[in-house]
């Protein structure tokens, strides 16, 4: 499997406090990876630093062998990496179809229509309401649309911040159904996760963060049974 | 309760009471002290009066909110105020008649309407020019710029100073001014690109006033508080004047008595004509991807970033655009007035301009433009209430708050399609 996507010893500041701290990790191609750690490890900022926002004081971000940690975050989403932003962030005011035409802002409206059609067969809850503002809809909904908006974009490898978030526990079960079916499509996903839980059982592998370090990795498998994960991240039991 | 349908009448009168209580409060030192010599003398009658109005007034209007209709009215407004509504993306608006027919008036208007009537209109117009430019700004773009007047005072003063120094005409400072002013637009977006909502508007706000105190301070160039003087317009050349050291006048030309009614006609004929040209473009250009993301970037600028949406691009095309009609509308200011001086370019007009584009609903074009003659017509319509200007002016804004602050028209925007009908 080819490296996708590498951290290499990112120190990330945020004027005198360090988030991150010498934080390697790598995604390859057609893996699902997730990061998991409790409130302000350092998770979003991780996500965030791979668009420029903040940039990364010392270290490189790889990116199909490019080092793109100084790029503008629109080229970085112009070149295969889509984000579903922390806290969904759609469009309240516009439709569910204006909204995902503005996923395909990255690459331009070539291949908007058959998108699309494949956007409602993988979310038909959307294609009821495509016409409907965003706004309107269930936080779960606006998730998906969320998610969907980023892969209009036909990304190389999705980015996912905290997708369960402010989530009804039986709608988090139907998100994270949609992301595996999404993975077996063949997408690589990033996915930044609360929900240690879910997020272990759905990704290849996972890294542990804690105080913006990275204190294990492993497979899904292996940190869900490990003591210490399920003593901090799982409840203990 | 006894009476389900009925008035309650008690409740009425104690609204009543209340609203003429703050009305004593408000109109007591307004109207009813007024100052005569080093003393003063108070107006009881008048006081009485303004608030037997108001106590009628409310009065009257609590009871009609508790009919039936009164009731439905009020629900209307209280549930139609939200949001953006979205149209589907096929939606052929059933008012295109009116828009041939205001052309119409609008070219038939110079011919029969008096020089006042035109002049007034004139000013409509420009006010209309104005608003369209900071609707960009404010409404579309949803960054809200407090010193607008800047823009409007570079063409105003570009006009002025180019003729004077340059020699330019009219015709060659109506691009350069729109230029110009975007340049200046640009200037001013850099700085501003990382801040948001009241951080930009201070900044905005302080923009405004260093154009004002430039043009009044550096006297070498701009003559200071004295002003300029500011060319007309030619046609092809003719000048609209009496008499003319080079060449031949208008009149001379068609050999038609001399009328000073020609010159405001023919600047209305062109800001008529620009003002189309400009609703036209502003219309195609909120269908087109940058109108898009400007809307984007007013609903979410970090979903926007996310999206890869260069927010540089679109921030800057947002203030460069506004800023440039802005230009185009002080370029016809100082040619109307023929005269140019700083205190034309105070920060009230940066507020009369916002409160067009507030009034009018922010992002709507035909908002603004009822919205801009409105607040620029009537106060000449009502010359014998000149004093209360200022007092209509508030009341108007607060009324507009309370029963429509989304403004005189809720902003619509027909939904995009990828390709009409392809999505089943």
């Amino acid at each position: 499997m080819t490296t996708l996507m590498e951290f290499k010893n990112v120190d990330v500041h945020y004027g005198p406090i360090q988030a991150l701290k010498k934080v390697s990790l790598t995604v390859d191609e057609g893996e699902i990876v997730t990061l998991i750690g409790a409130n302000g490890a350092g998770k979003s900022t991780l996500l965030m630093s791979i668009f420029g926002q903040p940039r990364i004081s010392s270290g490189e971000i790889i990116y199909r062998g490019e080092d793109i940690s100084q790029k503008s975050a629109h080229y970085v989403a112009s070149h295969g990496l889509a984000q579903s932003p922390e806290g969904r962030r759609i469009f309240p005011s516009m439709s569910v179809e204006e909204n995902l035409l503005m996923g395909t802002i990255p690459i331009g409206m070539d291949h908007a229509e058959e998108d699309m059609q494949h956007m409602f067969e993988l979310f038909p809850r959307l294609l009821e309401r495509r016409n409907q503002r965003a706004s309107t809809m269930s936080g779960g909904e606006q998730q998906m649309l969320a998610i969907a908006r980023a892969l209009m974009s036909r990304p190389k490898l999705l980015l996912l911040d905290e997708p369960s978030l402010g989530l009804a526990p039986i709608i988090v079960k139907q998100i994270f159904q949609i992301l595996k079916d999404v993975a077996s499509t063949g997408m690589t996903i990033f996915l930044v996760e609360q929900n240690a839980n879910h997020a272990l059982k759905l990704a290849n592998r996972g890294y542990v963060m804690v105080n913006g370090e990275i204190r294990m990795t492993g497979t899904g498998e292996e940190l869900l049974v490990n003591p210490e994960v399920r003593e901090a991240y799982l409840g203990g039991h | 309760m006894s009476q389900a349908v009925g008035i309650n009448f008690k409740k009425s009168s104690i609204d009543a009471l209340i609203a003429g209580f703050m009305a004593l409060i408000l109109f007591g030192p307004i109207v009813g002290v007024v100052l005569d010599g080093y003393g003063f003398n108070a107006e009881f009658g008048r006081v009485a009066w303004m608030v037997g109005i108001v106590v009628v007034g409310r009065f009257i209007m609590s009871s009609f909110f508790q009919t039936e209709k009164g009731k439905a009215l009020a629900f209307r407004y209280a549930n139609n105020n939200e949001g953006v509504e979205v149209l589907p993306p096929g939606h052929k608006s059933k008012m295109v008649w009116i828009i041939p027919l205001v052309i119409v008036i609008g070219l038939v208007l110079p011919f029969i309407a008096s020089k006042y009537i035109l002049t007034v209109v004139i000013l409509g117009l420009i006010y209309v020019l104005l608003g369209l430019g900071l609707n960009i700004v404010v409404g579309l773009a949803g960054l809200l710029d407090l010193g607008f007047v800047g823009f409007y005072a570079i063409g105003a003063y570009g006009l002025a100073l180019g003729y004077e120094n340059l020699g330019l005409g009219f015709w060659s400072m109506l691009p350069i001014a729109a230029i110009m002013a975007a340049v200046a637009g640009a200037i001013l977006g850099f700085p501003v690109l990382r801040m948001h909502g009241d951080y930009l508007a201070i900044v905005t706000l302080g923009f405004g006033e260093i154009i004002r105190l430039i043009l009044t301070n550096w006297a070498s160039f701009t003559h200071g508080p004295n002003g300029v003087s500011a060319p007309l317009p030619t046609l092809f050349g003719l000048e609209f004047k009496r008499r003319s050291s080079d060449g031949q006048t208008f009149h001379e030309f068609f050999n038609l008595p001399y009328d000073s009614a020609y010159k405001y006609m023919f600047v209305y004929l062109i800001l008529f004509v620009v003002v189309w040209a400009v609703l036209f473009i502003k219309h195609r250009l909120v269908k087109m991807p940058i109108g898009r993301a400007w809307e984007a970037l007013r609903e979410d600028e970090i979903a926007c970033r996310s999206l890869g949406l260069n927010h540089v691009l679109v921030k800057l095309s947002a203030f460069m655009l506004g800023a440039s009609t802005g230009g185009l509308a002080g370029v016809f200011f100082a040619s109307y007035q023929g005269f140019v001086n700083p205190s034309s370019f105070t920060f009230f007009e940066s507020a009369l301009i916002l409160a067009i584009v507030v009034l009018g609903g922010m992002g709507s074009t035909l908002g603004v433009v009822i919205a801009a003659f409105c607040l620029t017509v009537l106060p000449e319509v009502l010359r014998e209430f000149a004093e209360y200007r200022v007092l209509m002016f508030g009341i108007l804004m607060v009324v507009m708050m309370i029963w429509k602050p989304r403004g005189i028209v809720r902003v619509t925007r027909t939904g995009f399609a990828a390709r009409k009908g392809v999505v089943k």
